[in-house]
C-alpha cells in the first residue's frame, strides 16, 4: 500500500513541478521550484524502488484504461525495473541540484519555464518507461520521453547546429519506436494481449516457433539498438547528446540510452528466453564493434561534450558485450544439463556485469557531462583545444572530474574497474563451452574490449590534460572560474558513489544477483559476495576492492612520510617549464589533437579520419610560409549507409507524390477508401 | 604471514639491484666495464638529498603522481608470489594486479601533460599510445594462462603449474609466455619498444614525462619504474614457469624457492640485456608489427588450448 502511495505521490510531484514551472515562467523561483519538485520525486522514487530490492515484493499500481483491447493499463514494480529505477533516480537527483546551479546562465534567454516543464515530464517519462507493464502504456511513454528529449535536444533553439541535431534525433528514434511497436504487434499476435505479464509467457510457449522469436527478437535489436546508439544506429546519439544543455547531455547518456539495455534484457530474456546461440554472437558482434569504433571516435574528437557522447556509444558497447556473453552462456546452458551446469553461472556472472556496469557508467557519465558543463560555463567554449589550465582555476572540479575519469578509465578500486573485471572474468570462463565458434569469438571479444579500455584511458588522459592541465589555450580559459557551491555538491555526490560502489561491491552485488536470479533462474550471490571479497563461481578468481583501497590509502601517507625522512627537509623551488632556451607560450603546448595522431594514424583509416596539411611556399623549399592543419571525420556511416536509403526514401516520395493534391475532398475519399478496405478485409 | 611480507619486502628491495645487473650485463656485452650493480642505489640516494623544482604551470597532479605511482606498484608486489606461493592476495589476482600497474601508467602521463613541455605531451602521447596497442596481447597471454591454470588467482597459477609438473607445458603456455615477454618490454619500456638510456628528444618515451621531475619527486619515480620491472619479470617467472617456487612455508622449501627465483630471474635479465645490447630500437610506428606479433602469438596459445583439449 505504502508503494502504491509513493509511486502516486511521484507521479503527482512531477506534473506538479512542470505545472510550476509553467506557471513561475519568469519568476527567479523558477531556478528552484521544479528542480525541487523532480528531487522530490527523485527522492521518492530511490525509497520506492530500496523497499521493492530489499523487499522482494513486485507491487503493480493499475492505472484507468478505456480500451480494453489493449490490455491493462499498469506499472509494474519488480526487481529489474527497480534496479534501473534506482540508477535513473540518483542520477535524476544529483542533476535537479546540478541543474539549479548550471541554469542561471541561460536566466534572460531562454524560457526556463520551458526547461523545468520539460525537465520534470521527461524525469517523470524516465521512470514511467522504466515500470510500464503494458506495451501500448509503454510505447506512450516512450513516445513522451523521446519528444521531451527532443524538445531539450532544442532547448537553444537559436543555435542552428541543436535544429539539426534535433531533427536527426526525431526521425532516428522514431524509425526505432516503428520497430519496437512491430515487435510488440507480433508478440501480440502470438500472446493475444499487449500485457508484459502474458508476453512473460512467450518463454514458456512451446508452439510459437523459433523463427518467430528470432524476427521479434532482431527488431527489437535495431529498435532498441537506436536508442542504446549500437553501431550502425549510433549517428544521432554523438550529435544529440552534445546539442543539449549540460544536465539534459547527462540525463541522456547516463539514464536515456539505459532504457534500451532495460528493454533488451527483459524481453531477451524476460519474454524470449535466450532459445539461439546465435542471437547472443550478433549481439556480441555489434557490441564489440560499437565499442571499437566509439572509443576510436572519442580519441579524434576535439568537443568535450562529443568526447563523451562518443564515449558512451563505446560504453553501450561494453555493457551490450556482458549482455551477449550472458545470451551466449543462457543459450547452451538452457540446451540441458548435459553441458555443463556451471554455464547457468557464468550466464548470471555476465548479466551482472553488464547490470553493474549500467549502473556504473550513469554515475561516471553523469558526472564527468557535469563536470564538462561546468568547465563549458565558465570557458565559454566547448573546443578543448581552447582550454588548458583550467584545473588550477577550478580545483574542486577538476579533482571531481578526475574521479570520473579514472573511474571511466577502470582504474582500481573504482565502479568501472570492478564492472569491467567481471565482464572479463566471465568472458575467461567461456573455456567450459566445447563449441569452436565461441571457442574463437569470446577470445576476441577479449581482445576487443581490451583494446577498448586501454585506449578509453589514453582519451581520458588526452581529456583530461587538454582540458585541466599545463597553461591556458585561450584567454577566456585563463580567466575560467569555479562553478556554484550546488553544482559541486551534485558531482561531489556522484563522484562519492562511483567510489563507494567500486570498493563495497560485495553489497551491491547480492542485489544485482537478485535482479538476475529473477530472469535467468540462477542465483549466484551466495557464491560470489563473502565478506569483503568478491569471488568468481567455482574458486575462479577473486578480488576485494575493499581492502586494496584499505592498503593503497594506509601506504600513500607511510610512502610520503619515508619519501620525507629519507634525505632530510627537501628544498622545493617553482620554476619553468623546460624550454630549450625558448620561452614557452600556451602555443608550444601539445595539443589534444597531436596527443591523439600516434593511434589516429594507426587506425583512422578504419573510422574514415581525413587529414589534410596546407602549405604555402615561400623563398625556401624548407620552411614553408604558412601552414594550415585540419583533421575531421568523414561520416562514413551517414555517406555509406544512411545516404542511399535517404535517397530512396525521396525518390520514393516523388513517385507517389501525386497523391498528395491538395484538395481536402480528396483527402476524405482516401480515407473512406481506406476504412472501406480495411473493414472488408479485417471484418 | 612473515613469510608473505619479507617476500615483498625482499622483492622491493632488490628492484634497484635488478635495474642495475641490466645496465652492467649491458655494459660487459658492449665491452665497458660500467658501474657498479650498486649504482641505482646510489643515484637514489642522490636524488633523496636534492632539493627540486616544480614549475609554476604545474598542479596537484604533478605533486601527487610520484606517491600514486610507488603506492600502485607496492601495492601491485603485495599481491605477488616471490618464493612461495602465499600472498596477500585477499586483495585480488592477475588481471587486478595489471590494472594497478595501469594506475602508474594514467598517473604518469597526466603527470606528463602537467607542466605543460612539448616533451611530457610527447611521452604521454606515445605511451597511451603503446600501452592501447599491447593491451590485447597483454589481456589475451593471461587468458591463455587462466584457461591452463583453470584460475587466475596469483598463487593459484603459480600452485597449479608448478604441481602439476611438465605435462603443462604445451605450445599454449609457451606461446602465452612469448607474448607475455613482449608485452612486458613494452610496459616497462626497455628495448625495442624505448630505450631507457636516452634521452633523445626525439626518440625517448618514459623518459620524457619524467623529465620535469627532479629530487624526490624523481627518486620516487625512478623507483617506481624499477619496482614495476622487477615486479613483471617475478610474475613472468612465477606464472609461466613457477618450478622451484616453495609451496609451503619451511625453510627448506623457501631456501630453494630463493634459489629458483634468483635463478629465473637472473635468467630474465640477461635476456634483456641480451635483446638491448643486440637490438636497434624500433620506429614509434614500426611497434605496431610487433604487438601484432605478440597478439597472434596470444591468440595461437589461446587456439592451441582448445586443439589440444579436443584432441
Amino acid at each position: 500500500m505504502i508503494s502504491h502511495m509513493l509511486f502516486v505521490s511521484i507521479i503527482l510531484t512531477s506534473l506538479a513541478g512542470a505545472a510550476l514551472a509553467v506557471m513561475l515562467d519568469r519568476r527567479p523561483s523558477c531556478l528552484l521550484v521544479p528542480y525541487a519538485a523532480a528531487a522530490l520525486s527523485s527522492a521518492l522514487a530511490i525509497i520506492m524502488s530500496l523497499t521493492v530490492l530489499l523487499g522482494h515484493e513486485d507491487f503493480v499500481l493499475s492505472l484507468p484504461t478505456y480500451v480494453q483491447r489493449l490490455g491493462e493499463f499498469s506499472l509494474r514494480v519488480d526487481n529489474l525495473s527497480a534496479y534501473f529505477l534506482l540508477v535513473a533516480a540518483i542520477v535524476t537527483m544529483c542533476v535537479s541540484a546540478y541543474s539549479v546551479g548550471y541554469l542561471r546562465e541561460y536566466r534572460g534567454r531562454y524560457s526556463l519555464g520551458r526547461m523545468g516543464f520539460l525537465f520534470n515530464i521527461f524525469v517523470l517519462s524516465l521512470f514511467m518507461v522504466f515500470t510500464a507493464g503494458n506495451a501500448v502504456l509503454f510505447l506512450i511513454v516512450w513516445e513522451i520521453m523521446s519528444v521531451s528529449s527532443y524538445l531539450l535536444v532544442m532547448y537553444e533553439w537559436r543555435k542552428e547546429d541543436s535544429v539539426s541535431s534535433g531533427l536527426l534525433y526525431l526521425v532516428m528514434t522514431h524509425v526505432g519506436t516503428a520497430f519496437i511497436a512491430a515487435a510488440f504487434m507480433l508478440m501480440w499476435t502470438q500472446t493475444g494481449s499487449f500485457d508484459f505479464s502474458s508476453f512473460a509467457g512467450i518463454r514458456e510457449m512451446e508452439e510459437v516457433s523459433g523463427s518467430m522469436r528470432s524476427a521479434i527478437f532482431l527488431l527489437l535489436l535495431v529498435g532498441f539498438g537506436t536508442k542504446a546508439g549500437l553501431v550502425p544506429l549510433h549517428i544521432w546519439l554523438p550529435r544529440a547528446h552534445p546539442a543539449a544543455p549540460s544536465n539534459i547531455s547527462a540525463l541522456m547518456s547516463a539514464i536515456m540510452v539505459k532504457t534500451a539495455v532495460y528493454m533488451i534484457v527483459r524481453c531477451c530474456f524476460g519474454f524470449l528466453g535466450v532459445t539461439e546461440v546465435w542471437w547472443g554472437l550478433l549481439v556480441l558482434l555489434i557490441a564489440c564493434i560499437s565499442a571499437l569504433i566509439g572509443v576510436l571516435y572519442a580519441i579524434v574528437e576535439t568537443d568535450i561534450k562529443r568526447v563523451l557522447a562518443y564515449s558512451t556509444v563505446e560504453n553501450m558497447g561494453i555493457i551490450f558485450i556482458g549482455i551477449g556473453a550472458a545470451m551466449v552462456f543462457q543459450a547452451f546452458a538452457n540446451e540441458g544439463p548435459a553441458t555443463s551446469p556451471y554455464l547457468g553461472d557464468i550466464a548470471a556472472l555476465a548479466l551482472v556485469a553488464a547490470l553493474f556496469h549500467v549502473m556504473s557508467h550513469a554515475m561516471f557519465k553523469s558526472l564527468l557531462f557535469m563536470g564538462a558543463g561546468a568547465v563549458i560555463s565558465s570557458s565559454h567554449t566547448r573546443n578543448i583545444e581552447e582550454m588548458g589550465g583550467i584545473g588550477r582555476r577550478m580545483r574542486y572540479t577538476g579533482a571531481l572530474f578526475l574521479v570520473g575519469a579514472l573511474s571511466i578509465s577502470a582504474i582500481p578500486p573504482l565502479n568501472g574497474f570492478v564492472g569491467e573485471w567481471m565482464l572479463f572474468q566471465s568472458l575467461f570462463l567461456s573455456q567450459t563451452i566445447g563449441d569452436p565458434m565461441v571457442n574463437i569469438l569470446i577470445p576476441a571479444a577479449v581482445a576487443a574490449l581490451a583494446l577498448t579500455g586501454a585506449m578509453a584511458a589514453a582519451c581520458f588522459v588526452r581529456l583530461y590534460g587538454a582540458v585541466f592541465l599545463a597553461r591556458p589555450r585561450s584567454d577566456h580559459a585563463g580567466k575560467a572560474e569555479e562553478a556554484p557551491r550546488l553544482m559541486l555538491v551534485a558531482m561531489l555526490a556522484l563522484a562519492a558513489l562511483c567510489v563507494l560502489t567500486g570498493v563495497m561491491v560485495t553489497f551491491i552485488v547480492p542485489v544485482v544477483d537478485d535482479v538476475s536470479a529473477s530472469l535467468l533462474g540462477t542465483s549466484i550471490a551466495s557464491k560470489m559476495a563473502s565478506g569483503i571479497t568478491l569471488n568468481i563461481p567455482g574458486g575462479f578468481s577473486y578480488i576485494s576492492p575493499l581492502a586494496l583501497a584499505a592498503v593503497f590509502l594506509l601506504l600513500l601517507p607511510l610512502i610520503y612520510l619515508a619519501a620525507d625522512r629519507l634525505g632530510g627537509p627537501q628544498r622545493v623551488v617553482s620554476g619553468e617549464t623546460w624550454d630549450c632556451g625558448t620561452p614557452l607560450g600556451p602555443r608550444n603546448q601539445y595539443t589534444a589533437t597531436g596527443h591523439s595522431q600516434p593511434l589516429v594514424r594507426l587506425f583512422g583509416q578504419l573510422v574514415g579520419v581525413r587529414t589534410e596539411v596546407r602549405e604555402t611556399a615561400s623563398s625556401s623549399p624548407l620552411i614553408p610560409e604558412r601552414m594550415t592543419f585540419r583533421q575531421g571525420i568523414e561520416p562514413v556511416f551517414e555517406r555509406y549507409l544512411y545516404e542511399p536509403v535517404h535517397r530512396a526514401a525521396v525518390a520514393l516520395s516523388n513517385r507517389i507524390g501525386w497523391m498528395q493534391m491538395g484538395s481536402v475532398q480528396a483527402y476524405l475519399a482516401y480515407i473512406f477508401v481506406t476504412l472501406l478496405v480495411l473493414l472488408v478485409v479485417f471484418r | 604471514m612473515i613469510v608473505e611480507l619479507l617476500q615483498t619486502l625482499i622483492l622491493l628491495a632488490t628492484a634497484p639491484l635488478a635495474t642495475g645487473t641490466v645496465r652492467s650485463l649491458k655494459a660487459r656485452m658492449q665491452g665497458r666495464t660500467g658501474p657498479s650493480v650498486l649504482q641505482p642505489y646510489r643515484d637514489l640516494v642522490k636524488l633523496f638529498h636534492k632539493s627540486s623544482v616544480m614549475s609554476k604551470d604545474s598542479s596537484w597532479i604533478s605533486t601527487i603522481t610520484p606517491y600514486m605511482c610507488v603506492a600502485a606498484v607496492v601495492t601491485a608486489a603485495l599481491l605477488l608470489p616471490v618464493v612461495y606461493v602465499g600472498t596477500f592476495g585477499l586483495m585480488g589476482d592477475l588481471l587486478l594486479l595489471i590494472y594497478l600497474l595501469a594506475i602508474m601508467k594514467f598517473f604518469t602521463a597526466l603527470a606528463a601533460l602537467d607542466a605543460g613541455s612539448t616533451f611530457g605531451g610527447m611521452g604521454s602521447s606515445r605511451e597511451m599510445f603503446i600501452s592501447s596497442i599491447v593491451e590485447p596481447a597483454m589481456l589475451l597471454s593471461i587468458f591463455a594462462m587462466a584457461l591452463v591454470a583453470g584460475t587466475t588467482a596469483l598463487g593459484g597459477i603459480s600452485l597449479q603449474v608448478a604441481s602439476t609438473g611438465l605435462e603443462l607445458v604445451g605450445p599454449s603456455l609457451l606461446l602465452a609466455a612469448a607474448a607475455f615477454f613482449i608485452a612486458i618490454l613494452a610496459e616497462n619500456a626497455r628495448m625495442p619498444v624505448d630505450n631507457p638510456a636516452t634521452h633523445l628528444e626525439l626518440t625517448m618515451v618514459h623518459e620524457a614525462m619524467m623529465l620535469e621531475y627532479s629530487g624526490k619527486g624523481l627518486a620516487l619515480m625512478e623507483y617506481a619504474s624499477m619496482a614495476k620491472l622487477l615486479v613483471f619479470l617475478t610474475l613472468m617467472a612465477n606464472m609461466f614457469f613457477p618450478w622451484g617456487i616453495a609451496t609451503s612455508a619451511d625453510p627448506a622449501a623457501l631456501a630453494v624457492g630463493l634459489v629458483a627465483y634468483l635463478v629465473k630471474i637472473g635468467a630474465l635479465l640477461l635476456a634483456i640485456a641480451v635483446i638491448e645490447s643486440s637490438m636497434a630500437k624500433m620506429r614509434l610506428f614500426r611497434l605496431p608489427n610487433l604487438f601484432t606479433m605478440a597478439f597472434i602469438l596470444s591468440l595461437l596459445a589461446v587456439v592451441a588450448y582448445y586443439v589440444q583439449g579436443v584432441a
